[in-house]
């Protein structure tokens, strides 16, 4: 699994089979992710670096709802599948016949589930096998569609929004089992991840954050942590009394799969809630990164990367995995960007920590990561007493902590080219002041107990920047500042042409050795959607999903404040309602015909 | 209700440009004319927000902005200007009275199109909206006004102690 040949892919058209980690997306996309291994890569390179430049847009698509669109399309044969926010509208359309509507799949939800959305009323996409679309509802209905007719082949309800528990997850599928997570970290919900029967949708096994062995699907002396047992317990027993039981640990991110050693790689959310005093302890296994055997959810290992959450920094971003070589071996990788500012790179069969690094500069909440096996702290961040808000205690505003909640990346995910070896990362450069208090639990109300105001890091006007970066070393290979945080997905390819978005609506195309701009066009709305990438009737296409919105759209709708100026919004500070309104379309590229 | 409506504005650029400051919002005049326990009135009785010289404002202001950016930011974006999520409440209070605010945060609202899915949950039941909505309150007021400005106050009143009785027997 060294070096694939691509014209053998290309020949043998459709890659949908999961045999193998390192297959690139070919003429399908037909993973949320490209491929289950999270690479976000394509073998496409009829859109290069020589070309780019003349891209134009080909087609568009509205979908008629205007809230944040998050996620992608697939495409599978000669039909494309777009799914929309709340209703969560699913369209099959037919690019053999210019878009043509083939069926349209609206569920009737009760408008309730909204305001349990954290952060708008996204959704990060279907998945596909087996001849079924499958979509997690914002009502946690599990549903899998006829790909033809998008007749309903089943459904399933998957947890209770009346909790506080939503869906937006993308779902992954492999073999014969789909695979989905639950929203609700602000809400008191407990995360679990969950597997389906794609036959029939009977759950074959759930297991989740926090809670006894028998829930989280640990074993006490097999499933480890930094390479020792995880011993009895260890899902309860850094929690107070009952509180595991509205713990969170959302599980909402991305979710990759490996068939070498038939693991499932996700992360888990922030603890509930956002006040560090109400919950002492390491509030296991918030925060942390986890490995389940596909077939039973047995825990392989965990790596829990920010015991005792004091910041909202959740651990749900994308595992991407990649085979490298590391001091000259060659090395079974899981890269991991997470929200808390360091990038990671691990042994994925083992779980050992083997870098871990800040992916922005910025980054300031801990000086480093205990890379030292013999230390007590091995693996655990070392926190700057000043921006612990644990330690500054309740009622006390923790200012110019670096990143902000919204973390030095969110959930927008990276790309990985194995042509250049290097990850491309959309990244968040904002700060915050943080202030928890005490705060009371009522099931299904937000559950938050903490109050934070968000700005650029001192000195810089721009709120974000799309990097470059080389996870054997943990260093950045190259990075281009963006006005505002790149909230959109990467998109690498084979023509050394990387694609992302930015909140302003830009479809960005740049140079995946130098991130040299080589295109851009502005779309109808700002980009909180993911590149992707696909072939039909011997012609590329990029095409990605506009609608501003998430976070992104809450957050720096208004424009940031400057605490320490109290001025007018200027530079960093810019509203992003100057540049961009609520949209959802898909925008569609390609070269001119000659 | 439409002559008062109407009357408004007047009044509004009458105060505004003899006091320098004070406007009128959906409950009126917002000048505070009395006070109990650090928490200020306006002529109506309804609470109201007290912003002194150097940007000092009273206690419940204060407090109400750290309790909106933990429970209603999530939507109504910073400083409560609006997002892309739900509407800008500096402009809702220009027209939305006392009674209006508290009945939608009480109770709800929906306003739900083919293109919009505008809900806003009942919060009756949750304490940490409910034991602060005056501060709440008053501090949206007061944003509404353009009498307190964007992000945390610099200054602001000691805390009172009725306030901290109120909070313990609430929040139990």
């Amino acid at each position: 699994m060294k070096k694939w040949d691509f014209k053998a892919l290309l020949a043998a058209g459709i890659l949908v089979s999961s045999a193998s980690l390192a297959q690139p997306s070919g003429k399908d996309w037909s993973t949320p992710a490209g491929n289950v291994a999270g690479q976000r890569y394509s073998s496409l390179s009829q859109i290069n670096t020589g070309n780019v430049s003349k891209l134009q847009v080909a087609w568009t698509f509205s979908t008629g709802v205007l809230r944040g669109h998050e996620g992608q399309p697939l495409v599978i044969g000669d039909i494309m599948y777009v799914h929309s926010p709340f209703p969560n509208t699913v369209f099959a359309l037919d690019l053999s016949h210019e878009g043509k509507i083939l069926w349209k799949y609206e569920p009737k939800q009760d408008p309730n589930v909204i305001p349990v959305m954290c952060c708008d009323t996204v959704n990060r996409g279907v998945a596909y096998g087996d001849g079924k679309i499958f979509l997690h509802q914002a009502d946690t209905t599990l549903v899998a569609l006829d790909a033809k007719t998008g007749a309903v082949l089943w459904s399933v309800k998957t947890d209770d929004p009346s909790k506080g528990a939503t869906g937006t997850d993308a779902p992954l599928v492999v073999k014969d089992k789909v695979y989905v997570g639950v929203s609700g970290g602000e809400f008191g919900v407990r995360g679990w991840l969950a597997a389906y029967n794609i036959a029939d949708g009977k759950q074959v096994w759930r297991g989740y954050s926090m809670g006894p062995d028998s829930d989280t699907l640990i074993d006490p002396v097999k499933t480890t942590n930094l390479g020792k047992p995880v011993g009895p317990d260890a899902g309860t027993n850094t929690w107070q009394g009952d509180q595991w039981k509205i713990g969170g640990g959302a599980t909402w991110g991305w979710k990759s799969y490996d068939p070498a050693s038939n693991l499932i790689f996700y992360g888990s959310g922030n603890p509930s809630t956002w006040n560090p005093k109400q919950r002492p302890g390491d509030n296991r296994f918030s925060m942390t990164i986890w490995a389940r055997n596909a077939d039973t959810g047995a825990v392989k290992w965990v790596y829990q990367m920010t015991p005792h959450d004091q910041w909202d920094y959740d651990g749900v971003n994308e595992m991407v995995l990649a085979d490298q070589d590391i001091g000259g071996k060659p090395r079974h990788l899981l890269v991991h960007f997470d929200r808390n500012g360091f990038g990671y790179t691990l042994d994925r069969d083992t779980g050992a920590l083997l870098v871990a690094e800040k992916f922005d500069p910025a980054v300031n909440w801990a000086s480093k990561v205990d890379m030292d096996p013999k230390s007590p702290t091995y693996g655990r961040p070392l926190v700057l007493p000043q921006y612990s808000t644990e330690h500054n205690g309740e009622d006390v505003n923790s200012t110019n902590i670096c990143p902000a909640a919204l973390g030095s990346k969110d959930e927008q995910p990276a790309a990985f080219s194995p042509k250049t070896g290097l990850f491309y990362v959309p990244t968040n450069h904002v700060c915050m002041d943080y202030e928890p208090f005490r705060v009371s639990y009522t099931a299904g109300q937000p559950y938050v107990g903490a109050t934070l105001a968000m700005y650029p890091p001192k000195g810089d006007t721009n709120m974000g920047n799309f990097i470059a970066w080389d996870a054997r070393t943990g260093k950045i290979a190259w990075s281009d500042p963006e006005q505002f945080s790149v909230w959109s997905g990467a998109l690498a390819t084979s023509g050394d042409v990387v694609f992302y978005g930015t909140l302003e609506g830009y479809l960005k195309a740049v140079d995946a050795k130098t991130g040299k701009l080589l295109y851009k066009f502005k779309t109808p709305s700002g980009i909180i959607g993911n590149v992707m990438t696909y072939e039909h009737a011997g012609k590329q296409y990029v095409a990605v999903l506009s609608g501003v919105g998430g976070w992104a759209g809450i957050g720096l709708a208004a424009g940031l404040t400057d605490p320490h100026a109290g001025l007018g919004a200027v530079g960093g500070y810019a509203a992003l309602n100057q540049y961009t309104s609520l949209g959802g379309s898909l925008t569609v590229f390609a070269l001119p015909q000659n | 209700m439409n002559l008062l409506l109407r009357a408004v504005p007047a009044l509004a650029l009458l105060v505004c440009c003899a006091g320098g400051i004070a406007r009128a919002d959906g409950s009126g005049d917002p000048a505070a004319v009395s006070s109990a326990d650090g928490k200020y009135a306006d002529k109506d009785g309804t609470a109201t927000y007290k912003v002194s010289e150097g940007g000092k404002v009273d206690f419940y202001s204060y407090i109400g902005f750290v309790r909106y950016s933990a429970n209603c930011l999530q939507c109504h974006g910073p400083d409560g200007l609006g997002s892309t999520y739900a509407p800008s409440l500096v402009d809702s209070l220009k027209t939305l009275s006392y009674v209006d605010v508290l009945t939608t945060v009480a109770s709800g609202k929906k306003d739900v199109s083919e293109a919009q899915t505008l809900v806003m949950p009942a919060l009756g039941e949750n304490k940490n909206v409910m034991c602060y909505i005056d501060a709440i309150y008053v501090y949206l007021r007061g944003r509404s006004n353009g009498a307190i400005g964007r992000g945390r106050p610099q200054a602001h009143e000691p805390k009172p102690a009725a306030f901290t009785e109120a909070e313990d027997s609430c929040m139990k």
